[in-house]
């Protein structure tokens, strides 16, 4: 019986996803505040997100850890879970939908070490 | 007869006559303690001989009347009319094919229970005068939820993945593989791992949580299943520090 | 010869039937707006990594109203991800024991909307000492 059977190789993907799942969970809502409300809302100066600022943070190795775990874990885990409702609502495009799916997260994670590598240290 | 009656329409299916399921309405004289299981066996009993169900012990402990009430999945012997004041739809379980009216086909269902080895595998076999598997109340603590079961199928009828893909092992067999896994008496968690992190394992599951909200015996069987994707995971990343050919591989 | 015929009913609409799966759908649904939130950040290191003026642009579309708009659904949609991940949360974990009693499933979903808060006040008070205390 045990020959019949495939493994799985979900685990890459539901650990990706569930990573990024509890980040979302834990600070999702409020990077989205800073990121696009603080400012207008005058919780944070004028000048917060400044290109000099940013540039600053984005040179700054733990800023880097932050901005790549963020982008990508986000798109991982929103990747699978879209794959998966593609599932649920039948849409069984099998390959295809799963390249479509996780092709963009591994793309987003890609082009963000990218840019982290020409932003410089 | 002056007694108040209740509306219970029951979804028919009977192979040699309909293409399709269709549904019958009937009137039963209603009273605060009728169970849908009592009502339905008035109705076959007093109103029309040909409607197919299973029942049998009416305290639900046999597993046997799991059907969809009002959309439910539930036990036909502890859902009561008193809560449908506007009548009750009965149906079979859901993503279960049906044989007949309320009964299903379990064979599949059946099948699966089977491919969990859902009995003790010791991990060291004792000759009798070594007398009894010794377990204290701790240890059987653990797995003691999970050996509620009763194989009813609720959990089945409110996963949305097993309908969607009827190969996957589903909720209760998960559950039941859990309980034997988390036994200090067995060793067979190994060779069951291969179901587990297989193509039909725990990661056709998207955390649906409703097979544990349904079922009538607080089994949590979307805990089982969930602790099993942490446990293939560490499987699937670790095996190659391994001895080779361990059991519970699949390639 | 069997009279077997079994039906097997289609699964068209399943989402539909119980109130409890339009809740599922509805929270998986979220994933499309943290994917949206994703790609609004790359846009972002993107821009950065191109130079000022591209930063500048990338921070006026941000702060335009389509944007807000959206901003703001993304928002309350990172809100409900967080409350549902945590409501989920004792049906995925091991069982927890403390003392030697279970934890119970609303304290896990209670510690995890408590660390969610926790962890949001601890970002937004780095961020303000990094771009307000920092600097003066």
């Amino acid at each position: 019986m045990n020959q019949a059977l495939k493994r799985s190789h979900e685990p890459i993907f539901w650990l990706l996803f569930g990573a990024g799942g509890m980040l979302a969970a834990l600070i999702g809502a409020m990077l989205v505040l800073i990121t696009a409300f603080a400012v207008p809302l005058g919780l944070l100066p004028a000048d917060a997100f400044s290109y000099a600022n940013m540039l600053a943070f984005a040179q700054n190795l733990f800023g880097k850890a932050f901005i790549l775990a963020v982008v990508a874990l986000f798109f991982w885990h929103a990747v699978h879970r879209i794959f998966h409702s593609l599932h649920d609502v039948g849409i069984h495009a099998g390959t295809g939908a799963r390249v479509l799916c996780y092709g963009t997260a591994l793309a987003g994670t890609l082009l963000t070490v990218w840019a982290l590598w020409t932003i410089g240290f | 007869m002056s007694a108040a009656m209740a509306k219970v329409s029951v979804l028919r299916y009977r192979p040699e006559q309909d293409e399709v399921p269709v549904w019958q309405d009937y009137q039963v004289p209603y009273s605060d303690d009728m169970s849908v299981l009592t009502a339905l066996n008035y109705i076959k009993d007093e109103l029309d001989g040909t409607l197919s169900l299973r029942w049998s012990c009416r305290q639900a402990i046999c597993g046997s009347c799991g059907m969809m009430i009002g959309g439910k999945p539930s036990l036909a012997c502890k859902t009561f009319l008193r809560d449908y004041p506007e009548g009750i739809r009965v149906e079979a379980l859901a993503h279960f094919p049906i044989e007949r009216d309320l009964v299903v086909v379990m064979d599949g269902f059946m099948d699966k229970l089977q491919k969990v080895k859902p009995y003790i595998i010791p991990k060291e076999a004792r000759s009798l005068d070594e007398g009894e598997y010794l377990q204290t109340p701790a240890e059987m603590d653990l797995y003691a939820q999970f050996a509620g079961c009763i194989n009813c199928g609720l959990c089945y009828a409110a996963c949305p993945q097993v309908g969607l893909n009827p190969d996957f092992i589903g909720p209760g067999a998960i559950a039941l593989l859990h309980r034997y896994n988390l036994d200090s008496r067995d060793g067979g968690s190994a060779e069951r791992m291969a179901l587990i992190n297989s193509e039909v394992g725990v990661f056709n599951c998207t955390a649906v949580g409703y097979c544990s909200e349904v079922c009538p015996k607080m089994v949590d069987p979307a805990n089982a299943v969930n602790v099993g994707k942490m446990n293939s995971a560490r499987d699937y990343f670790f095996r190659f520090m391994r001895p080779a050919g361990e059991k519970g591989e699949c390639r | 010869m069997s009279a077997r015929k079994p039906y097997v009913r289609p699964m068209a609409g399943w989402w539909r039937r119980d109130p409890f799966f339009v809740e599922y759908m509805v929270h998986e649904g979220t994933a499309f707006f943290v994917w949206l939130y994703a790609l609004e950040l790359l846009a972002g290191v993107l821009c950065l990594a191109q130079g000022k003026a591209a930063w500048d642009a990338y921070r006026a579309f941000v702060a335009s109203v389509p944007l807000l708009i959206l901003n703001a659904a993304i928002f309350a949609m990172m809100l409900y991800h967080g409350y549902t991940w945590f409501k989920i949360m004792p049906r995925t974990l091991p069982p927890m024991k403390v003392g030697g009693k279970r934890v119970a499933g609303a304290t896990i979903t209670a510690l995890g909307l408590g660390g969610a808060l926790v962890a949001s006040v601890l970002l937004f008070g780095i961020v303000w000492m990094l771009t307000s205390g920092g600097a003066q």
